[in-house]
């Protein structure tokens, strides 16, 4: 019998693979096709103090091996989620992580506030949006702006708080431990990368925005890279993600450093991909004879 | 409520110069489908995205698909032959065209004929308009033909049916008939014309919509369009349509 629970941040999660932050919505979707208690977690839509309409469409590009997205952060707000989508969420037997944004430092603290009073196990802290105008990725570039936010959110925050790191930075160590000395209990990554597409016919890039972000396969070895370097700069439980579509590519993530994974865009080509890479990591451990699941996290044999 | 499902390929033939005209069976799928709704097919592992593309026509345990070969994903639903595998996800959206009622005016632009034939085969005394290129790329023809009291053709080069938009047949048919609907699909500016034309008759109009999509289902939230209101606010064509009364929706360009 092998154990695949993994702990983050003092929290047990029955299995280490999540559904990322905006691929999964509030898990009505695919509650349909599937058990949503199968789930170690599910990370919800990114939510803000108040709803929010997004980004005017086209808000989707497709790319090699990825897709670049610029939905802008569409929800129906904090009060919302709390009043519709928590009672249905608690049906399910998985850890439920309130992702939450803001324009500006008072917004983050005052949605974290009211988030960590509700029902939910986690706050994951988006830092890292790069499709709004203000707020999001603003926040996540600068190690000193991290530092401070993660400072006045750990304040008023009563869950474990995991900050969603984005990778358009120079120096991700850098950031990491901003958020590590500001109190964070855990660390989440990647967000996606700032891309653009144009349509050479009309000349204009393909999205409405412009740019967005880039998710999928693509991003996968990207996402390995930076796990292992933040895993060796801080001491914190570390949430990977960007492009995992396979029970292999999760292995190599817990590897590479990562404590849980989460499934994020390639969900939109097969919707059963979460539960097929908990079954390849459970495969995976099987065959090299490990017991545990959590035995494998940075794991790598560097050179 | 839809489903994952693994149909089979029993035809896919090319119609035209660009349509082709694939049946699969998937009977789950099929056995509950609607007209107006669309799969979500897997189009090999390369791609991240699924294709989305309305059923044609049903009969219980197969579905028809009309599309056109456009880009990497079609492209690769052309190569499939009898017996091939297709990954399914639908019978997707809750936006769908009236069912049981009559006197219906289908007005279609290229594979945007493909739904309608649908939604012809589930309302009575339909009459239809459909608009191609030009007489290379038409079809459905037949298909219309046997199942519409009136059916009017127009080409952009003239070469079959009346030269132009399908703005004149539609007006011609609305002179000498009396519709209780109008159901349209195709280009933008098309639903946008037929809109116009509605509205002046007083006709409540349903127009099947198409935006970038990935999921398809509702969780993702890419396939935004703008509905009408005081505020700006989004439905998702995936979730809420694909199809949406005229009045409800803004069609940008």
């Amino acid at each position: 019998m092998i154990d695949m629970s993994v702990e983050i941040a003092g929290v047990k999660l029955k299995n280490p693979v999540l559904t990322a932050s905006g691929t999964f919505g509030f898990g009505r979707e695919y509650a349909e096709l599937y058990d949503l208690s199968k789930l170690g977690a599910i990370a919800v839509k990114g939510l803000t103090s108040e709803p929010r309409n997004g980004n005017p469409p086209p808000r989707i590009a497709e790319t090699p091996m990825g897709m670049i997205n610029s939905v802008g952060l569409q929800n129906p707000g904090i009060k919302s989620f709390i009043e519709n989508e928590i009672p249905f969420l608690r049906k399910f037997d998985t850890k439920i992580i309130a992702n939450v944004s803001g324009n500006t430092v008072s917004d983050y603290v005052s949605i974290t506030e009211i988030a960590s009073s509700s029902d939910i196990d986690f706050i994951e802290l988006n830092i890292s949006c790069p499709n709004v105008k203000a707020g999001g990725m603003a926040f996540g570039t600068g190690a000193a702006s991290v530092g401070n936010l993660v400072a006045e959110v750990r304040k008023v925050c009563k869950k474990p708080l995991i900050v969603k790191l984005s990778p358009n930075v120079t120096d991700i160590c850098e950031i990491a431990r901003a958020a590590e000395a500001s109190g964070a209990d855990a660390l989440s990554l990647i967000n996606t990368i700032l891309a653009m597409k144009i349509d050479i016919n009309t000349r204009r890039p393909v999205l409405k925005n412009n740019v967005g972000g880039l998710s999928g396969r693509a991003v996968f070895p990207i996402a390995v890279r930076m796990i292992w370097q933040v895993k060796n700069c801080v001491n914190l439980p570390v949430i990977g993600m960007g492009g995992v579509s396979t029970g292999a590519d999760a292995v190599e993530m817990m590897l590479a450093g990562a404590d849980a994974v989460a499934v994020g865009s390639v969900m939109f080509s097969d919707p059963y991909t979460p539960i097929k890479v908990i079954d390849g990591i459970h495969g995976y451990l099987e065959k090299h004879g490990f017991n545990k699941a959590s035995d494998i996290i940075g794991a790598v044999n560097v050179y | 409520m839809y489903i994952q499902e693994d149909g089979t390929v029993l035809s896919n033939i090319k119609i035209s110069e660009t349509y082709y005209d694939m049946t699969v069976y998937s009977p789950k799928i099929a056995g509950c489908a609607k007209p107006g709704q669309f799969v979500n097919i897997k189009c090999g592992d390369d791609l991240l995205l699924r294709r989305p593309i309305s059923i044609c026509d049903c009969d219980g345990e197969n579905f028809r698909l009309v599309y056109e070969n456009r880009g990497a994903g079609t492209s690769m639903l052309t190569r499939l032959i009898t017996g091939d595998n297709l990954d399914i996800l639908g019978p997707l959206g809750n936006g769908v065209f009236p069912t049981g009622v009559s006197r219906v005016l289908l007005v279609g632009g290229g594979c945007g004929a493909a739904p309608l034939l649908f939604a012809a085969k589930k309302n009575n005394e339909c009459s239809a308009v459909l608009g191609f290129r030009t007489c290379k790329n038409a079809v459905l023809t037949d298909d219309f033909y046997s199942v519409c009291e009136n059916l009017l053709i127009a080409t952009d080069d003239g070469t079959m049916g009346a030269s132009g938009t399908v703005e004149r047949p539609v007006n011609l048919l609305l002179e000498k008939h009396k519709f209780s609907y109008i159901f349209a699909c195709g280009p933008r500016p098309m639903l946008k014309a037929v809109s116009i034309i509605a509205k002046r008759h007083s006709i409540p109009c349903y127009i099947s919509t198409e935006e970038r999509m990935a999921c398809g289902v509702g969780a993702c939230l890419c396939c935004a369009i703008k509905t009408k209101s005081d505020k700006e606010t989004y439905s998702h064509v995936c979730k809420d349509g694909p199809v949406f009364e005229a009045g409800q929706i803004v069609l940008e360009d």
